[in-house]
């Protein structure tokens, strides 16, 4: 890499960066969102419905996110939150409803979708899986260059610099050339998260990004995640951990039967919910063994 | 005894050079171009379109429907009654490869198959279309899980060649019938020609471990 390749690629980056993060590594920062936030609304989605069969799984659903916010979608098994998630990237086409990023078309569910709908939302957006679902046959290195460099087409040098820069971040540096599987849980998980912030996305989703680790590796994940979240990456993150939405979220939605129940500022939902279904769920996350 | 030790010693190169420059260039040819075919088809057979499934569908089961001996010899002996000659050789290799193209493309539909899904997803999501996950993805993660069967493909094809010898093309097995011929010792021979399949197996399967030793690092979890 070459030291004009390293200058160029900063450019841009620098131009769009939030107000001096505190963070000491953050001049040179490939982890700074292209974005800063800034509070306009960066995604609309409005009564976004979709059924498998009979089974109506989201019944209109209403999300906004600001940039720079992060949204924490928490509710009981099967009350549709993947499906939330999945519906923003583009892996499930909602049947209806309206999806619209800030600069992007509308794009309309009930209505036929204009071609490379799928693309033009996963151009804004990236999902870190529950299963990472890293790539078993490429390096650390390759899974994270892999979109930058094939779909995005940036220049090898530089999709190589700012994966290591953004390994590095998250303490992966000495793993760039491991496989997966020479990998514990949580270093996948956190490999999972810089292959998706490699591509630069508007918005960040996580689906239960902890839940398939085992309990002394949530850790290290949500401090990477709270660490993001900090530094204005918009974000919508589906958990079960409670304690990393209450210091994290900007608002919290409570999702049951494929509606949202209660939205709101973390305080008020943990402390003061004002739904019955809210409560009971809270209780049993809060206190499992009663 | 003394001569036929001595006879199966003059004929065992013969017969060897027969299967380096006879069974083994063919099976070679004809598995190259039977897993281009077999990808074709698997890919057919796995697409949303019912027209392109069912054509695939359908060539699968014709060839694995029918004897090999009889596809050889529709080619060969058939053809040129409707005005097609095609040379023995070209006549094997087409065989073999259509045949090829039947079994293997099971293997590699079943392969793409037994990769999760999440890779797809994982694919979809860092921007790649179906077409470019599937050759940089999942095809990846496909070819390791079908190297063991289709190493199997390969040493029954390497033993299927010997059909070849029905249609004049000169390999193993055809070497060791003229020299058979010539001297009248059959049982020697033919034993011979059998003992010199299973070396080149023995060999073909121990390179079959080798690859899959190494392949095995990488399977996904
Ligand atoms: N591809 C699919 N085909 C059929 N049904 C599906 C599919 N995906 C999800 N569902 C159903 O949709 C409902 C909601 O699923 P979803 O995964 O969105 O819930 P969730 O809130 O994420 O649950 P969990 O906390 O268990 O992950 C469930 O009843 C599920 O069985
Ligand atoms: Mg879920």
């Amino acid at each position: 890499m070459s030291p004009s390749d390293d200058s160029s690629q900063q450019g841009p980056d620098a131009a769009g960066e939030p107000p001096a993060p505190s963070d000491p590594l953050a001049p040179s920062d490939p982890l700074a969102p292209k974005a800063a936030p800034d509070d306009s609304p960066l995604l609309t989605a409005r009564g976004i419905r979709k059924s498998f069969g009979d089974n109506e799984v989201l019944r209109s659903i209403d999300l906004d996110v600001r940039r720079g916010e992060v949204v924490v979608l928490i509710g009981p098994s099967g009350s549709g939150k993947t499906t939330v998630l999945r519906s923003l990237n583009g892996l499930e086409t909602p049947d209806g409803g309206t999806i619209s990023f800030a600069g992007g078309p509308e794009l309309d569910f009930a209505k036929p979708l204009p071609k490379g709908a799928r693309f033009a939302l996963r151009d804004r957006s990236a999902m870190v899986f529950q299963q990472h679902n890293l790539f078993p046959h490429m390096t650390v290195l390759q899974n994270v260059i892999e979109g930058p460099q094939r779909v995005q087409r940036v220049p090898k040098a530089q999709a190589i610099a700012e994966a290591s820069a953004l390994l590095d971040r998250v303490g992966l540096a000495e793993k760039r050339d491991a496989y997966p599987f020479e990998l514990s849980g949580g270093q996948q998980q956190r490999v999972g998260i810089v292959r998706a912030l490699a591509l630069k996305p508007d918005l960040l989703l996580f689906d239960e990004p902890t839940s398939a680790l085992d309990p002394e590796l949530v850790g290290e994940v949500l401090s990477v995640i709270k660490e993001l979240a900090d530094e204005g990456w918009t974000m919508v993150v589906v958990t079960h951990e409670l304690g990393f939405a209450r210091q994290a979220a900007d608002e919290v939605l409570f999702m049951d039967g494929g509606v949202v129940v209660e939205r709101g500022a973390p305080g008020d939902i943990f402390t003061k919910p004002t739904e019955e279904r809210t409560r009971r769920f809270l209780d049993r996350i809060l206190r499992p063994m009663d | 005894m003394a001569s036929g030790w001595q006879l199966f010693l003059e004929s065992f190169w013969p017969i060897v050079w027969g299967g380096l420059s006879g069974t083994i260039p063919l099976a070679l040819a004809s598995f190259v171009i039977g897993l281009v075919i077999a990808l074709a088809v698997a890919l057919a057979r796995l697409s949303k379109n019912r027209v392109l499934s069912a054509i695939g569908r359908f060539y699968v089961s014709v060839i694995r429907g029918t004897p090999l001996l009889v596809q050889l010899f529709v080619i060969f002996y058939g053809l040129p009654a409707v005005g097609v000659v095609i040379d023995p050789w070209p006549s094997a290799i087409a065989a073999f490869s259509l045949n090829v193209g039947g079994y293997a493309a099971e293997i590699i539909r079943a392969a793409i198959l037994s990769v999760p899904k999440g890779q797809w997803e994982a694919g979809y999501t860092i921007g790649m279309s179906n077409a470019t996950t599937l050759r940089r993805i999942i095809l990846p993660q496909a070819a390791r899980v079908s190297v063991p069967p289709l190493s199997n493909t390969f040493i029954s094809l390497v033993k299927d060649t010997s059909l070849a010898s029905l249609i004049l093309v000169t390999e193993l097995f055809r070497v060791s019938q003229e020299i058979a011929a010539f001297t009248q010792d059959f049982m020697l021979l033919y034993l011979e020609a059998a003992l010199i399949y299973w070396l080149f197996c023995l060999a073909l399967s121990s390179g079959q471990n080798a690859l899959e030793r190494r392949l095995d690092r990488y399977v996904a979890q």
